[in-house]
């Protein structure tokens, strides 16, 4: 059976943890939806050279484990600016979410029927209007479900700062290890408030993705 | 409907790993390490690879070598009769207690200090090395000892060590920041990330060997008896630790062994 005093003795440490990794988690998502969604636009849009900067953007990031983009921003650039581990944590992971997210937009972007676009533009509206208003709309729909897959990596991505001190769940998981030596129950725990933080976030996008399918 | 199965699933799952911990806990205890080792053939032992001096995987030849491995070789040679006969197997301050416990490793000889709190889940040979706990800073650094870590000054330290508590308990003002091996809290300290890297004095020696910006100051602020670590409960097989410790040193085998690695 689990250890529950190890939960009550060190209560303070695990939710000090978990308020970070929300915190994370809130930052990242919002900054990565709309960095996601603006390479996404840049990949589509008529323009060879921001088509050719969101592809660099999405393949570059992508395709590199995210602990180096992360040691990139804490290790890499300390010469010309020293980001706490916090900050390079959030930043790295951001990024990296941005770029799964951007695939994601973009697909949902090309699924939507091109006569929409020629005909919101014949119609009068500018390329960022007809976007904005007439396609992106249709396409958020479709996107839902993989942009809520990312959602939930991104929380639970978000132990990387416990590698570079900074100091959200993991990291506090490994302190109350380094206390107790009793690994399993230990860790055990910190996986049970990740599934606090992910398990509604699921929910969340399950009901999401029916609610705006019946708004058709 | 749906939700209840996807709620039952889980805790079914949650419900399956708690059983199988306790399974694992409660099973296995057979013979004494010391009779394992021998039906193996083989000492499969827990050392450093990223400490310089004591356990340090050289990148080049791709040796583990420093004063841990060479104590290990000869407990080696003493059981079997031939110091090759030994497995190392990499651990880090974090892993060690675990992989032991889980009977991975027969013994850890990796710069581990004897404490009470460790004592409750392991036990430990006698003292084969007396280091203490220092800093490492930058030359010209305002850190001359412990005394001068303030508030608002980084202390940085390895997880699973016991120095991150110890600077804690000399500086509580201090923030304190913890990485998962040397290599990266070294690594922490040369981009700025603290203002100074605390352990045992021995690995920051090795660390200073490496990188002549760097060096350590303030003497010692805590005593770091270091000891071999085995299955608790394993009394033959400490016992016989220990006699190997006490021949090493009378023969002079074990000065030979410092001497070559450690130069204060």
């Amino acid at each position: 059976m689990l250890n529950f005093s190890i939960l009550t003795k060190y209560f303070d440490l695990y939710f000090q943890g978990f308020l970070t990794t929300i915190e994370v988690s809130i930052i990242g998502l919002i900054c990565s939806f709309i960095l996601g969604v603006i390479v996404a636009v840049m990949r589509i849009a008529p323009l060879r050279i921001l088509n050719w900067i969101g592809t660099c953007f999405v393949e570059f990031i992508r395709n590199i484990p995210l602990i180096l983009i992360v040691f990139f921003f804490y290790y890499g650039l300390s010469n010309y600016i020293n980001l706490s581990g916090f900050a390079a944590g959030t930043i790295g992971l951001t990024i990296y979410t941005a770029a799964f997210i951007a695939e994601a937009v973009r697909a949902g972007i090309q699924s939507v029927d091109k006569g929409q676009m020629e005909a919101a533009r014949s119609s009068g509206l500018t390329y960022i209007q007809a976007m904005k208003h007439i396609v992106l709309p249709q396409a958020i729909k479709i996107v839902i479900p993989p942009i809520g897959n990312q959602f939930i990596n991104l929380v639970k991505n978000s132990s990387i700062l416990g590698l570079v001190a900074g100091m959200e769940l993991m990291y506090f998981a490994d302190y109350v290890h380094e206390k107790t030596w009793i690994s399993f129950d230990t860790y055990i725990f910190a996986a049970l408030f990740y599934l606090v933080l992910t398990i509604p976030l699921s929910f969340f996008v399950n009901r999401s993705e029916k609610r705006l399918a019946r708004s058709y | 409907m749906k939700k209840w199965l996807f709620f039952g699933v889980i805790f079914t799952l949650i419900a399956a790993l708690m059983a199988g911990c306790g399974k694992s806990s409660s099973g296995s205890e057979s013979d004494g390490t010391l009779g394992k080792i021998k039906d193996r053939g083989k000492f499969v032992v827990g050392v450093k690879y990223d400490t310089y001096l004591f356990g340090y995987k050289d990148p080049q030849s791709g040796k583990v070598e420093g004063f841990d491995v060479d104590i290990a070789k000869a407990l080696a040679k003493k059981i079997l009769g031939d110091e090759k006969k030994i497995e190392l197997v990499e651990i880090t301050s974090k892993t060690r207690i675990p992989m032991l416990k889980n009977g991975d490793i027969d013994a850890i000889i990796a710069t581990m200090t004897i404490t009470e709190e460790r004592k409750q889940e392991v036990d430990f040979s006698d003292v084969y090395f007396d280091a203490g706990q220092s800093l490492l800073v930058k030359k010209g650094s305002a850190i001359k000892s412990v005394d001068d870590l303030k508030k608002g000054t980084k202390v940085l330290a390895v997880k699973g060590a016991t120095s991150g508590a110890n600077v804690k308990k000399a500086a509580p003002e201090t923030e304190l920041l913890e990485f998962e091996n040397y290599a990266e809290a070294f690594t922490a300290l040369k981009s700025g990330k603290g203002d100074a890297l605390t352990t045992d004095n021995s690995i920051l020696y090795g660390m200073a060997a490496q990188d002549s910006d760097y060096e350590v100051v303030g003497g010692t602020f805590t005593e770091e008896p270091y000891g071999i670590a085995m299955t608790k409960g394993d009394k033959e097989f400490v016992d016989y630790v220990n006699k190997f410790l006490k021949e090493l040193k009378d023969s002079g085998e074990y000065d030979k062994m410092k001497a070559k690695w450690i130069k204060e």
